[in-house]
């Protein structure tokens, strides 16, 4: 009990420490602040952009569609029959059965002026069904697996295009994780350098304190304590900002995106991603960085 | 208790700091340490301390072998002695109180004991009414009394003053020797490191004299003559 309530206290005074450290060394501990909310603020903004712009690319990739042509002998009531069969198909997201009338409206309306096609009937056109697929990537297999279901006569799909946006989300993935990491890593070094100053700033004190026969985790806890609080500051201040800040971009976005051509998901969405990596950045930061920092000034 | 055996130590520079020191220091005495700039004196309190390890030789402080001690071993030994700077090294943020308290936290002492232990040392230098006080408040003489206090506080066995009057006016350093030779009287081991001869007349004790790395005079009769004195 004895061991136990002297080792609560020596925990209890060296948490005291730390948080006392914070406001005894306060320029220091707000260019640390400042820093990491910088850093956090910058990796944060990116992240929220290149999720985005994935998602919008996703969505733009679910717009190829392919074509199915009936075949022109299968009367209406069949042709609306093989609708079912192609949504069994997988990778299949939906099939909209379009008519040889409905289609004929559509070519009209796509070529109208066009004094050529002015002899062609709905009779020249036949049934067909728009299909969606979930993942274009996939496109090659799935065309064949249609082509397989009795009725259908001829499939028309831009597998080039299809293959771009593939093309186009991967590359944009590898690209944002790239630059996320380099940021972050540019942060980390940022981050770990204020706390080397900050360590620096008090090598007289660690000195003395080895001196006088304190241990290293003695010395080392008010620090990490300290550098955990600055750290969780930190996320939770360039958490908030980037809330506000995304909000508000939502906002202005709102006012001059009348085409609604930009589709950004609401912060709300993000906030448990954003929440674990900030807190996560903070407390690696803080705790690393400053018992990382330490290491320097202990070998009195 | 304090010995050296034929103990050499040179820096990964090629200075050669000691070229065979042996000395002896029994528990309870007062030892001057004087010699010239440069000639080993520091090498020897940073031998004493753990800051540094002998390149031969073998060296004991107070149980402790320093020429195979462990890391980990360096704060218990650093515990059994107290050691007392020119430049008091004070934490300027605490108070006085705290600046005596933290070294009883870093042993793990409880509360109750730090309460009771450090306004008894502080009464002991003379700075119990000015234990809320900051080091930058005191004057010279009261911020080197603090130091003491400090380096006393966890009842070392040993206390090495490393030219602790080295910043005084000649009133305040009797005063601080006066109180180092009381510490003494209470049974603690006391190395005093100076330059300052005129301390050395004043209070006869055993004077070991270092130049060039090695022991040149050890007695109880003054001190060796050395030449940038």
């Amino acid at each position: 009990m004895g061991i136990i309530s002297m080792r609560i206290s020596k925990i209890g005074y060296l948490i005291k420490e730390g948080i006392r450290g914070i406001f005894l060394h306060g320029f220091m501990s707000f260019a640390a602040v400042c820093v990491t909310v910088a850093c956090l603020l910058i990796v944060g903004s990116f992240a929220c952009l290149t999720y985005n712009v994935s998602l919008m690319v996703e969505d733009l990739n679910k717009t190829n569609e392919i074509t199915v042509i009936i075949d022109e002998n299968l009367p209406y009531a069949e042709a609306l029959s093989v609708g079912t069969d192609i949504n069994l198909v997988d990778n299949v997201l939906k099939s909209t059965f379009k008519s040889r009338e409905e289609a004929w409206k559509d070519f009209l309306e796509e070529h109208e002026g066009d004094d050529a096609f002015d002899g062609v009937m709905a009779e020249d056109l036949r049934h067909r069904y728009v299909v969606v697929l979930e993942d274009n990537s996939k496109i090659e297999q799935t065309v064949e697996e249609i082509s397989q279901i009795p009725g259908v006569a001829k499939i028309s799909a831009d597998f080039q295009l299809a293959e771009g946006f593939s093309t186009l989300q991967n590359v944009l993935r590898i690209a944002s994780l790239a630059v996320v990491a380099v940021l972050l890593g540019v942060s980390l070094l940022i981050i770990s350098n204020t706390v080397k100053l900050a360590m620096y700033d008090r090598r007289d004190e660690i000195a003395i304190m080895k001196m006088v026969g304190a241990t290293n985790g003695f010395i080392r806890l008010p620090y990490v304590v300290e550098g955990f609080i600055l750290g969780m500051l930190g996320a939770a201040a360039a958490f908030g900002l980037e809330w506000l800040l995304y909000d508000w971009m939502l906002r202005e976005l709102d006012k001059v995106d009348t085409l609604n051509m930009f589709n950004f998901v609401p912060f709300e969405q993000l906030l448990i991603p954003m929440v674990t990596v900030f807190a996560g950045a903070g407390l690696f930061v803080g705790v690393v960085g400053s018992w990382s920092s330490i290491r320097k000034f202990m070998n009195v | 208790m304090i010995e050296f055996s034929k103990v050499t130590k040179s820096y990964s520079v090629g200075t050669r700091a000691l070229k065979g020191v042996s000395m002896q220091i029994e528990d309870g005495e007062f030892v001057f340490l004087v010699g010239p700039s440069g000639s080993g004196k520091s090498t020897i309190i940073k031998l004493i301390t753990g800051e540094l390890k002998p390149t031969s030789g073998t060296v004991h402080v107070n149980g402790y072998s320093l020429e195979r001690i462990r890391k980990r071993e360096i704060p218990y030994l650093r515990r059994t002695v107290g050691v007392v700077f020119q430049d008091f090294r004070l934490i300027e943020n605490k108070t006085v109180y705290e600046n005596v308290a933290f070294v009883m936290r870093a042993i793990g002492a409880r509360e109750r004991e730090i309460r009771e232990r450090v306004p008894y040392v502080l009464n002991l230098v003379g700075l119990d009414t000015k234990s809320r006080r900051h080091p930058g408040e005191l004057s010279g003489g009261e911020q080197q009394r603090l130091a003491i206090a400090r380096a006393l506080v966890n009842n070392p066995s040993t206390i090495i003053a490393d030219e602790p009057t080295g910043n005084l006016d000649p009133a305040r350093s009797l005063e601080i020797m006066s109180l180092l030779a009381e510490i003494n009287n209470l049974g603690t081991t006391m190395l005093v490191v100076t330059h300052e001869m005129d301390l050395v007349e004043r209070f006869p004790r055993r004077v070991i004299t270092i130049d060039d790395g090695l022991v040149v005079h050890d007695g109880m009769d003054g001190y060796y003559q050395y030449e940038n004195q």
